[in-house]
């Protein structure tokens, strides 16, 4: 037999009330990869993470980390993993350098270890210059630096991050993105929960979709995204143009049918790649069509979502400012990665 | 800007030795010295938000004062007759409400983020809730040491002298940090730290009126004076008294360390437990 997988589920259930949170999940990870959960707020990726953690009990079913059943022996568990929550799990009160060692500490680190340790994970960080600032002082990015940093302490081998960079701006996320390829490449495992397919996309090996609690899909990013086209051409007809014609200037040049909102001249068609756009675009003013503007978008999880489940994702999930159906992968005013592509 | 990206390590990781060196429980000397971790923190925080122990410092003074001159002349004559029944009470009265703050704080501190990773760690459960309480002690002192000096203060010149008054101090903390196991597990168990607090006052405040901390039990009606007999806190009041007063080791001092002892079996696996399904 060879190294037992990182992750091991199955028939994971989780039960709140009377609202199954998780209905029966399987999860397979094998070590040295990135997986990505991928969903909506209240999917069940968080509770899937927690219990895998031994953070919240196993209702049903039955999960093994590198072997070990997780229910039956938390403590081992606990010594092989390493948990980033979505919400910074670290000490408010006390400065950075206090918070790695406090940790260090309480997993057996002796004395002088910990304080090797903190001063070599602050500098790997880049947190040197805020080593001896308050946690309450530190900006959204670099919390969940330390935090990640403090999951790191005994380098376990395999690493859990729940929405490891929802809320942070694009240069932090491209840091946090670095950061995770490097721990791969360090010989960790990573399982890590998003909301954003783009994120998937960059990091995960492979990944999963998750709905409602159940698992919707699962295979590598570009199986996903092959299910929904690879991008989607977005035309806004100018007032009084010939939507039919546009329509059949689509269906001759791509092959595919377009959608059309007659009432306010916008006209949308999967892209199988985006260089076809000029095509489109050279055909509609062969055919003397002419339009107000033009974009590309890259397909959103709403998109993926709608392609695997045939719903939406569903309004409640998105109150907090989560991204609406066609909009874009990170809300604006987190900073986003510009998320429509003007034709390239 | 440094650098996030972590440097090409110098070995490897290996899941297969890592799976190797786990353990199965942690041992007894890693949760003491988890413990004593918990407690840094706690004492860490506590130097940092001085204003928590606003009500250990001033409720010995106010209370002191305001019994001594309030009560003084109805129930012992003049105050100076007051103060030798009076302060061991209020010593035993602010050792129970500190007890209280134990159980609150430990409520906020659960409700954090950062009690999430003290779960996901591999330590023992009994660390987070004991390591706050080791630290508690110093509060537990700082109360009991007003509290006399208050009383020196307004003309107490206690009979069992220095020796006599340590030992009082000792009893109380001692006692103090027993029954703060009580509401540890109403830390544990409350949905918040209002709760908590609301619970708590319910327990204590009939607990330290119904005792003889403030007025001489043989005053009471019969019934009053049978409860007050078997309240724990009458216990402590009295070998508080005992000790402060006339250097006495009674009878009551055994009484009052063994009901500190009962609350610690019953209170401290039922606090570890509830902790543990509060994941």
């Amino acid at each position: 037999m060879g190294a037992p997988p990182a992750v091991q589920a199955r028939g994971l259930v989780k039960t709140f009330r009377d609202q199954r949170a998780v209905d029966s999940i399987d999860l397979d990870v094998r070590q040295g990869e990135i997986f990505g959960v991928l969903g909506p707020n209240g999917a069940g990726k968080t509770t899937t993470l927690k219990m895998l953690a031994t953070l919240l009990s196993i209702d049903s079913g039955e999960a093994r980390i590198f072997g070990i059943d997780v229910a039956a022996n938390p403590h081992r568990v606990r010594q092989l993993i390493g948990v980033t929550g979505q919400y910074a799990s670290v000490d408010e009160d006390l400065t950075a350098t206090e918070n790695l060692w406090l940790f260090g500490r309480l997993q057996g680190l002796r004395a002088s270890e910990a304080r090797a340790t903190t001063r070599r994970l602050l500098e790997q960080f880049g947190l040197e210059e805020a080593a001896e600032r308050r946690i309450s002082e530190f900006s959204g990015g670099m919390r969940r630096r330390l935090d990640l940093a403090a999951s790191l302490i005994t380098r376990p081998p395999l690493i859990f991050l729940d929405e490891p960079t929802t809320g942070l701006d694009p240069r932090t996320r491209g840091q946090m993105w670095d950061t995770i390829r490097g721990l791969v490449a360090d010989g960790c495992t990573v399982l890590l929960t998003t909301q954003y397919l783009d994120e998937a996309d960059q990091l995960a090996d492979r990944v999963c979709v998750i709905d409602h609690g159940r698992k919707v899909a699962e295979g590598t990013p570009d199986d996903l995204k092959a299910q929904v086209g690879e991008s989607t051409l977005q035309v806004q007809l100018a007032p009084g143009a010939d939507q039919a014609a546009a329509a059949e200037v689509v269906r001759r040049i791509l092959g595919e049918e377009p959608v059309l909102t007659p009432e306010s001249g916008r006209m949308n068609a999967p892209l199988p790649d985006a260089d076809r756009a000029a095509d489109v675009l050279g055909g509609l003013r062969a055919a003397g069509v002419s339009i107000r503007s033009v974009s590309v978008a890259r397909p959103t999880l709403d998109e993926v979502f709608l392609a695997l489940t045939g719903h939406d994702v569903p309004p409640a999930d998105r109150a907090d400012g989560e991204p609406g159906p066609g909009a874009v992968d990170i809300p604006d005013d987190r900073g986003s990665i510009a998320p429509l592509e003007v034709a390239r | 800007m440094s650098t996030t990206v972590l440097e090409a390590p110098a070995t490897v990781l290996d899941a297969s030795a890592a799976l190797a060196r786990t353990h199965g429980r942690p041992g007894i000397r890693d949760t003491a010295s988890q413990t004593l971790a918990m407690a840094w923190r706690a004492l860490k925080k506590m130097r940092r938000n001085p204003e928590q122990f606003f009500d250990v410092a001033l409720q010995p003074l106010l209370f002191t004062a305001m019994f001594a001159y309030v009560f003084g002349g109805a129930i012992s004559g003049d105050v100076d007759s007051y103060l030798p029944l009076l302060i061991p009470g209020i010593v035993a009265q602010t050792v129970l409400t500190t007890c209280m703050a134990t159980g609150v704080q430990l409520r906020e501190d659960m409700d954090k983020g950062v009690f999430d990773r003290f779960r996901s760690l591999p330590m023992s459960r009994v660390a987070p809730l004991a390591g706050p309480m080791v630290a508690d002690l110093v509060r537990y002192l700082i109360a009991a040491v007003l509290t006399y000096l208050m009383g020196l203060l307004l003309g107490y010149r206690p009979g069992g002298g220095v020796p006599g008054v340590a030992g009082a101090v000792v009893l109380a903390v001692v006692t103090g940090w027993a029954i703060a196991w009580a509401f540890t597990w109403i830390g544990t168990l409350a949905r918040s730290a209002r709760s908590v607090q609301g619970i708590s006052m319910m327990i204590l405040f009939p607990l330290t009126f119904l005792s003889n901390a403030f007025v001489p039990a043989d005053t009471l009606p019969g019934w009053l004076e049978t409860f007050t007999k078997v309240n724990p806190v009458s216990h402590l009041v009295s070998a508080t008294r005992d000790l402060a007063n006339n250097g006495a080791i009674t009878a009551q001092v055994g009484w009052t360390l063994l009901t500190g002892l009962v609350v610690i079996v019953i209170f401290l696996p039922l606090s570890v437990v509830s902790y543990r399904r509060s994941l």
